[in-house]
């Protein structure tokens, strides 16, 4: 090689650290894009003005005591509450067993049923909504509790899965070998060995499966009827027809509930890592 | 606690197409030591598996003591076991680990706790019951293994490979403490190891398996001195391998051709094929590095080979020299002195005689397999 | 019960059928008797829950009543849906593309930066994946309104006399959506570029590549899998998003989603929602394995 290579010694620092700055700089800004929506509800629910006004020229809570006070959005709340907690229950529970099947069993066509059980995260929502809708409409199970159980929990067996087949894939199989040859049955050894190692990922399966229920808007919109509403279809209703800085305050609540429940994950997920 | 006998009859495993074991049968008797050693793929962990519960045989019987355990599920065999991962509960105390197949087995808490303790007594922890397995050292956890597999006095003790994750040191102390403990209490025990030094040490007999199948079984010493062929004899111990050609018999013995130039006779009994032997016919032949013995040229005698030394190895309790043989290719020479002995005579490239011990070289089927 | 009880020495047959499928397995497996009663449950929500449904819905796109593929052909043929359905391809596509340009240097600083860093910025990207869409939604509303966040401070600081149009409009759908769709494209590529070895940059940089060069020709191609794995994603979750641009979108941005609720709930014309509804089904499907299949020649990576 005729030409030497000449190496960064030379090169002057200024230009690398600039660039660096700006491209850190440039990702500032992408972040600040991406969270400002979020938090840009909160202040909207402390203005004391009855419309959306940015600075809020007075604070006030009045409208966090219009929610707590209107039955309308008490009764969607506890509705969707309910569904939200059952359904962590049923997919929780559905979902180990899938999980543990899935990992541990020696099934047959196994890809498929893989397949099969992560479907509803890849079709798209308004499909499984209209679906839902049309099969529950003529059998009156829109606005029902149970129609929404069964809808929720199908869609948030698949997170549950997910994450208990990760927690179980870092498990040696070995123990398990270890407590039959100790005595213990299939159950035994699955309640007092296997259990208390994959708890982290069944406490984070749970908490998917609450927050993706809770937040669900799209097959809540569709099924939701006279019998139950959700609190994200009264949501939708109000943003499109009733305007008010409640929905601020209502919105608000959801991202704190959201942010407690997902630092929750992280805490149950960093103590296990370590 | 009273060992049991087991039996393996005809047993055999296959993973679709793939063999992993093939009618293997061994009688262990109550209270031995039998240890099944073999490279990684000989079917020596798919055999303690298929005894211990955890895989269903393709074909073949296993009896523990009168019983036929055969179909019996693993959780119902009442077999100790030790993983080479010690597979631990990582969420117990030590103590709640070895209470475990007590707890099982309904025992009340009482006898639990003087039991618990025992055996913790037994392997020198009796300290450590309130630790969790992640404070202990993987010796220790082994030792926690031990005494939770022997806890409830099971008739058979079943071991895959325990001290294969231990330094060198560790396994060595370990294993005089299992070959103790497997004495004083009288446990049958079957040992999977593809340490042959180790088989060597602790058992009363060992089964050296390749391909599936059980290639001999026998006393250390017999598989040692009498290996039945050269995948045995390269198995065991270190083994010299020699192509030769059968000359025919002689008043000193069976003369072999060693190379261009040499001769030898060999005066123990054939071992390894019962084909008849006629001159011409292709061998193998063997001896360990311990049977040769080196003197400077000349003075070897009449069946003495020219060879010409390459390096030397000083081991500690022993000397190995590598000495090639004149007038042949191939490896040189193992040859093997107690580290007493004075060979500082001998030095790289100094020519000397090789002196066979005739009564030690076994001949094989020339047929170059050395793996059955 | 007893202690233990080794097994009788002559099984009988259900004993060897308990054996075989419920209790035995190959060391450490379920066997498949017990490993089927299991996943039942699931197999049985699936079906009832969404397999029948979707199933049905299929069906009733067909036959109304008899056999025809009336309502397919009125897609392709009536010039509204046609664009619509265009219109829904190309928002998809200029939102993941979006999503990308944005998301790529966030998944790269997320992965360079050290320890607090790396959590504020996760903290960034997690918080509004975990918000409901509808918060979110609400919150462009918020921002883009007549009297909203941006036109106040714009005619505030006196930039302009009167407010912009923002909201109802295809830009707000791109923005909405594009902010929405993000972290979904961030977190594979995020994942993705965690496992490229800290020393290959480091070895490039030892062999006298800029920084530049070392990003173009080492970490970018190495990242790949991620990056089709969030453009994938990001894009099959634009094709039939509905909140976002119900709310945020209005009659000139019309889409496949909106569309489909429209046929639904309001026209109540079943059979045709039903038809759309398929349509965008297998545009998804198809979508998923082409991508798949490209991955897999490509060298693969974990599941989805």
């Amino acid at each position: 090689m005729s030409k030497t290579m000449v190496l960064s010694q030379s090169r002057p620092f200024r230009p690398l650290a600039l660039g660096k700055i700006a491209a850190g700089l440039l990702v500032a800004l992408i972040l600040f894009f991406l969270i400002l929506p979020t938090l840009i509800v909160i202040p909207i629910s402390f203005g004391s003005a009855p419309y959306i006004e940015f600075p809020p020229s007075g604070l006030t809570l009045h409208w966090y005591l219009e929610y707590f006070s209107d039955p309308d959005w008490i009764a969607a709340t506890l509705f969707s509450l309910r569904i939200a907690l059952f359904t962590t229950l049923a997919a929780t529970i559905i979902g180990t067993l899938a999980a543990v099947a899935l990992v541990r069993g020696d099934l047959p066509g196994k890809s498929l049923i893989l397949g099969l059980a992560l479907s509803p995260l890849i079709v798209p929502h308004i499909i499984i909504a209209i679906a839902v809708y049309l099969f529950f409409a003529p059998l009156g199970l829109t606005g029902n509790f149970f129609g929404f159980l069964l809808a929720h929990t199908m869609l948030t067996v698949p997170y549950v899965v997910v994450a208990i087949s990760a927690s179980l894939q870092r498990f040696d199989p070995i123990l398990e070998m270890a407590a039959l040859n100790c005595g213990a049955g299939r159950a035994r050894t699955f309640f007092e060995i296997v259990l208390p190692q994959i708890t982290p990922g069944v406490m984070t399966g749970a908490v998917l499966a609450f927050i993706s229920s809770f937040d669900e808007a799209t097959v809540a919109f569709f099924i939701s009827g006279i019998g139950g509403k959700t609190i994200t279809k009264k949501l939708f209703e109000d943003i499109d027809l009733n305007l008010t800085p409640v929905i601020a305050a209502v919105s608000t609540i959801i991202v704190v509930i959201s942010i407690l429940l997902m630092g929750a994950i992280r805490l149950v997920q960093n103590r296990t890592s370590t | 606690m009273k060992g049991e006998n087991v039996t393996v009859r005809g047993v055999a495993k296959c993973y679709g197409s793939v063999t992993a074991v093939e009618n293997v049968s061994v009688d262990v008797k109550p209270g031995e030591f039998l240890s099944l050693l073999g490279a990684s793929g000989s079917g020596k962990t798919t055999l303690l598996m298929m005894i211990a519960g955890f895989e269903l045989p393709s074909a073949g019987l296993i009896e523990i003591g009168a019983t036929d355990v055969t179909h019996v599920a693993p959780n119902k065999r009442n077999v100790g076991m030790v993983f080479q991962r010690y597979a631990l509960f990582p969420h117990m105390s030590v103590h709640n680990n070895v209470a475990f197949p007590l707890r099982m087995r309904r025992i009340d808490r009482a006898q639990i706790e003087r039991r618990v303790g025992d055996a913790l007594a037994m392997v020198q922890l009796d300290a450590f019951g309130n630790r969790m397995p992640s404070q202990l050292s993987g010796g220790q956890q082994q030792r926690v293994a031990l005494a939770r597999a022997l806890v409830f006095e099971p008739p058979v003790l079943l071991m895959d490979e325990p001290l294969g994750a231990l330094d060198k040191k560790l396994r060595e102390q370990l294993q005089i403490e299992i070959k103790t403990l497997q004495q004083r209490l009288g446990v049958t025990v079957i040992y999977v190891t593809h340490d042959q030094e180790e088989a060597l040490t602790m058992s009363d007999r060992i089964a050296v398996m390749g391909n599936g199948h059980i290639a001999q079984i026998g006393s250390p010493a017999s598989l040692y001195s009498e290996p039945a062929s050269p995948f045995v004899a390269e198995f065991i111990g270190k083994m010299n391998f020699l192509p030769v050609e059968y000359l025919g018999p002689s008043q000193s013995g069976q003369r072999i051709r060693v190379s261009d130039a040499s001769t030898l006779s060999v005066t123990r009994s054939l071992n390894g094929h019962s084909q008849e032997l006629s001159p011409g016919l292709l061998l193998q032949a063997a001896i360990r590095p311990e049977n040769i013995s080196l003197t400077a040229r000349g003075s070897g005698g009449a069946d003495a080979i020219a060879g010409t030394i390459e390096t030397s190895i000083y081991l500690g309790t022993h000397q190995i020299l590598l000495v090639n043989m004149d007038g042949r290719s191939g490896p040189p020479l193992h040859v093997q002195y107690p580290a007493s002995h004075v060979v500082s005579t001998f030095a790289r490239g100094d020519a000397v005689d090789i002196v066979f011990q005739t009564n030690a070289i076994h001949l094989f089927s020339g047929k170059g397999d050395s793996h059955d | 019960m007893t202690s233990l009880e080794i097994g009788r020495s002559n099984p009988t047959t259900s004993m060897r059928f308990k054996r075989l499928f419920l209790v035995s397995g190959t060391a450490g497996r379920y066997p498949p008797l017990l490993a089927a009663i299991l996943i039942l449950p699931l197999l049985l929500l699936l079906f009832f829950s969404f397999l029948y449904p979707v199933g049905r819905v299929l069906v009733g796109s067909l036959f109304d009543p008899g056999f025809t593929v009336e309502n397919y052909i009125r897609i392709f043929t009536e010039p509204l849906y046609l664009k619509v359905l265009l219109r829904t391809l190309w928002i998809a596509f200029v939102t993941t593309a979006g999503a990308f340009i944005l998301g790529y240097p966030v998944a790269y600083a997320m992965s360079r930066a050290g320890g607090k860093l790396t959590l504020w910025i996760a903290i960034c990207v997690l918080v509004p994946l975990w918000t409901s869409v509808l918060v979110r939604s609400y919150a462009w509303i918020i921002l883009l309104q007549r009297k909203g966040v941006i036109n106040d401070i714009l005619i505030g600081t006196g930039i302009l006399d009167h407010p912009l149009k923002l909201i109802y409009t295809e830009g707000a759908v791109f923005l909405a959506m594009t902010h929405v769709l993000m972290p979904i494209m961030i977190l594979p590529i995020y994942s993705s570029l965690r496992t490229i070895p800290k020393e290959l940059p480091q070895a490039a940089a030892n062999l006298g590549a800029g920084a530049f060069t070392t990003f173009l020709k080492i970490t970018l191609p190495l990242s790949l899998p991620g990056v089709f794995a969030g453009t994938l994603m990001t894009f099959i979750l634009a094709l039939g998003f509905y909140v976002t641009p119900a709310l945020v979108g209005g009659p000139q941005t019309l889409m496949m989603s909106t569309l489909i609720g429209q046929q639904t709930t309001v026209l109540l014309n079943w059979p045709f929602a039903g038809a759309l509804a398929m349509l965008l089904l297998t545009v998804t499907l198809v979508l998923t394995f082409m991508f798949r299949r490209f991955l897999a020649s490509s060298g693969g990576f974990g599941n989805v």
